[in-house]
């Protein structure tokens, strides 16, 4: 199963020398899908591995480490057009990770650049970024109107000629969500970095990983999100022993215990992260979660496509309430029927 | 996946999987002088249908694999070759990070290798394939591989992509030619690939030192112009996929080669002519 391997070598890179040639192929395979290609080629950095093997692993470690320097470039472009509107920027998801300097970081594959606003200056920061030259991708006015009243970020925008992408959050869930994230406490609490960067305290980086996870979206990509939680508990707890109570207060802060728990006991089964004993006992969904998490097979197709299904109603269900549900799906399929092309399912 | 082809091109290989017996048992013939491999390979490509029915009723060819792009419309299985040739431009244009890949065609002789550049529909391709007759080792069709750390070009020897008239002028110099299925009626109109000839394929991992970067224009009167470096230079960044994800080594390794070679643009009305003015400039 090489989504479970491709776990094993993350958690224990010494289970590398143990594989063989199909073994190998699958589980590079699927970590390129799980986007955690460049992780796993970190984590096995130095081993000795069957020359194939390191090569591919080679050119991942080398496109992670330049698309680690182009993410912390876009985080310094979105800080000087910024500058004056929102300071600090408050860095979210992997290019916190790696402008702070965490393990989380070592490798990961960054996306678009996330960061969190204050509310009240949401306008005045999205006219910023227009004038420094970010344009905005939805040109749709559904789209655009739905964000803009109910999402918990601007419409992305695209700076064209770096061709990246920006969210700019005000809240972690969306506004029609059950869980109500508390967004004045995340940033009340935000840690400078210097530089006019900052990134969310360590228990509200957890927590938010925890939410992106468990409390938004269909799971897709959900591997490399849990991962993220395994490196920011083991560094975070280390040696503070206030980590764990805090963690839970300030899961309670952002109504969040339940995605929280829940991450703690998954990160403790698939990587062995060491966790409060409590945590440690598998809760009654948790074996249907780490079957999605799993869903790859060895070519990096998904499978299980009844369980994945489920996940998905299950991520609208928690994004908005039934009434509200049912009109978005309904515009949608219209928009879809009229030739507009699907909504893309980022797994970012 | 239910059918799979391993082959190395080159310094690169593909793992072809396919829902399909047809495009796996056309990919057997045309690749049948490369080398097989069952190794890790580098790249994946996946023939599958966009829905479980869809392999048996009005089969249609998705193109995935490690690297996809997101909205690529699906070809009809007899075009299944072209597919997989697809799926293995696409693994190479996003996900290959070893060489700055240039767009571009490339020929050897006594290791030194020339590249020939231009927009597609420029003839370069077909120009490549006849040099073939003309004392040339082909080296490399659509994609050159330009090592950072060498400074050398590596050969990509995948069969070429040959269109419409192309397909006839080749055929009638390149007797004895090893060729693909035609296929009628692809997006592209009529395309059929010529597999390189013996020596190309015997020396599929023997790089070369680039002297000579051609712009060539085909159906013009004989003509050529020198080429800045710094033009030569932007042009290339814009026929690269992977020369921004590069970073300074892409940078590093494009200033070194437009600096090392001679740059000439070339407007040529048949083979022969480019091939003459080809023996002077090199």
């Amino acid at each position: 199963m090489p989504a479970r391997t491709l776990a094993t070598l993350l958690a224990d890179p010494g289970a590398a020398l143990l594989l063989n040639r199909n073994a190998w192929t699958g589980v590079l395979a699927a970590a390129r899908a799980e986007q955690l290609i460049g992780t796993l080629a970190m984590r096995l950095d130095g081993l000795a591995l069957p020359q194939r093997v390191a090569a591919v692993l080679g050119d991942a470690r080398a496109t992670a480490l330049e698309g680690r320097r182009q993410a912390l470039w876009e985080a310094e472009m979105a800080r000087r057009a910024l500058a004056g509107v929102v300071e600090p920027v408050i860095l979210l998801k992997g290019t916190a990770f790696a402008a702070a300097g965490l393990d989380a970081g070592q490798g990961r594959s960054i996306g678009d650049l996330d960061i969190l606003v204050p509310r009240q200056r949401l306008s005045q920061a999205e006219a910023a970024l227009i004038d420094a030259g970010w344009m905005w991708v939805k040109p749709d006015p559904y789209d655009d109107a739905y964000y803009r009243k109910w999402m918990h970020e601007l419409p992305p925008l695209i700076h064209p000629e770096r061709d990246r992408m920006i969210d700019v959050h005000h809240t972690i869930l969306p506004l029609t969500a059950r869980m109500k994230p508390d967004a004045a406490r995340l940033i009340a609490r935000a840690v400078p970095l210097g530089g006019g960067l900052a990134v969310l305290s360590p228990a509200d980086m957890v927590v938010h990983a925890a939410i992106h996870l468990f409390g938004d979206g269909d799971l897709s990509g959900g591997l490399r999100n849990l991962w993220d939680i395994d490196r920011l508990l083991r560094e975070f707890a280390e040696g503070d022993e206030a980590f764990w109570p805090t963690l839970w207060a300030f899961a309670a802060d952002h109504e969040a215990q339940r995605v929280v728990a829940r991450a703690l006991r998954l990160a403790h089964v698939l990587f062995a992260t060491p966790v409060p004993e409590m945590w440690t006992r598998a809760g009654a969904a948790d074996a249907w979660y780490l079957q999605r998490l799993l869903a790859r097979d060895g070519w990096g197709r998904e499978t299980r496509p009844a369980t994945r299904l489920a996940f998905y109603v299950r991520s609208h269900w928690l994004r908005m309430p039934p009434a509200m549900l049912a009109r978005h799906l309904w515009i949608k399929w219209r928009m879809n029927r009229d030739g507009r092309p699907p909504p893309q399912q980022e797994g970012q | 996946m239910r059918y799979v082809l391993g082959v190395r091109i080159g310094p690169v290989t593909f793992r072809i999987g396919s829902d399909w017996q047809g495009p796996i048992a056309q990919l057997r013939t045309l690749y049948r002088d490369y080398p097989r491999d069952d190794g890790v390979p580098d790249f994946s490509v996946r023939l599958t249908p966009r829905r479980p029915w869809r392999r048996w009723i009005r089969p249609a060819v998705m193109i995935e694999g490690d690297f996809v792009i997101p909205d690529a419309a699906p070809l009809p299985l007899d075009q299944g070759v072209l597919a997989a040739e697809m799926g293995m431009n696409l693994q190479m244009a996003l996900g290959q990070r070893r060489f700055l890949l240039l767009h571009a065609a490339a020929v050897e002789r006594n290791g030194r290798a020339i590249v020939l550049t231009g927009e597609s529909g420029a003839g370069k391709s077909t120009l490549a394939a006849l040099l073939q007759t003309r004392g040339w080792r082909l080296m490399a069709d659509e994609f050159v591989l330009l090592d950072p750390a060498s400074g050398l070009v590596h050969p990509f020897p995948r069969p070429v992509s040959l269109k419409n008239s192309a397909i006839d002028v080749v055929a009638e110099e390149l007797t004895g030619a090893h060729w693909g299925p035609l296929m009628r009626d692809t997006p592209k109109g009529a395309i059929r690939h010529l597999v390189p000839a013996a020596d190309a394929l015997a020396a599929a991992e023997r790089p070369a030192r680039p002297v000579l970067l051609l712009f060539p224009r085909f159906g013009l009167p004989a003509d050529q112009r020198g080429v800045g470096a710094g033009e030569a230079f932007v042009r290339l960044t814009q026929a690269s996929t992977n020369y921004v994800v590069l970073g300074e080594r892409g940078f590093t390794a494009l200033t070194r080669f437009v600096g090392d070679v001679t740059r000439v643009a070339i407007d040529y009305p048949d083979a022969d002519a480019a091939a003459a003015m080809i023996e002077k400039l090199w």
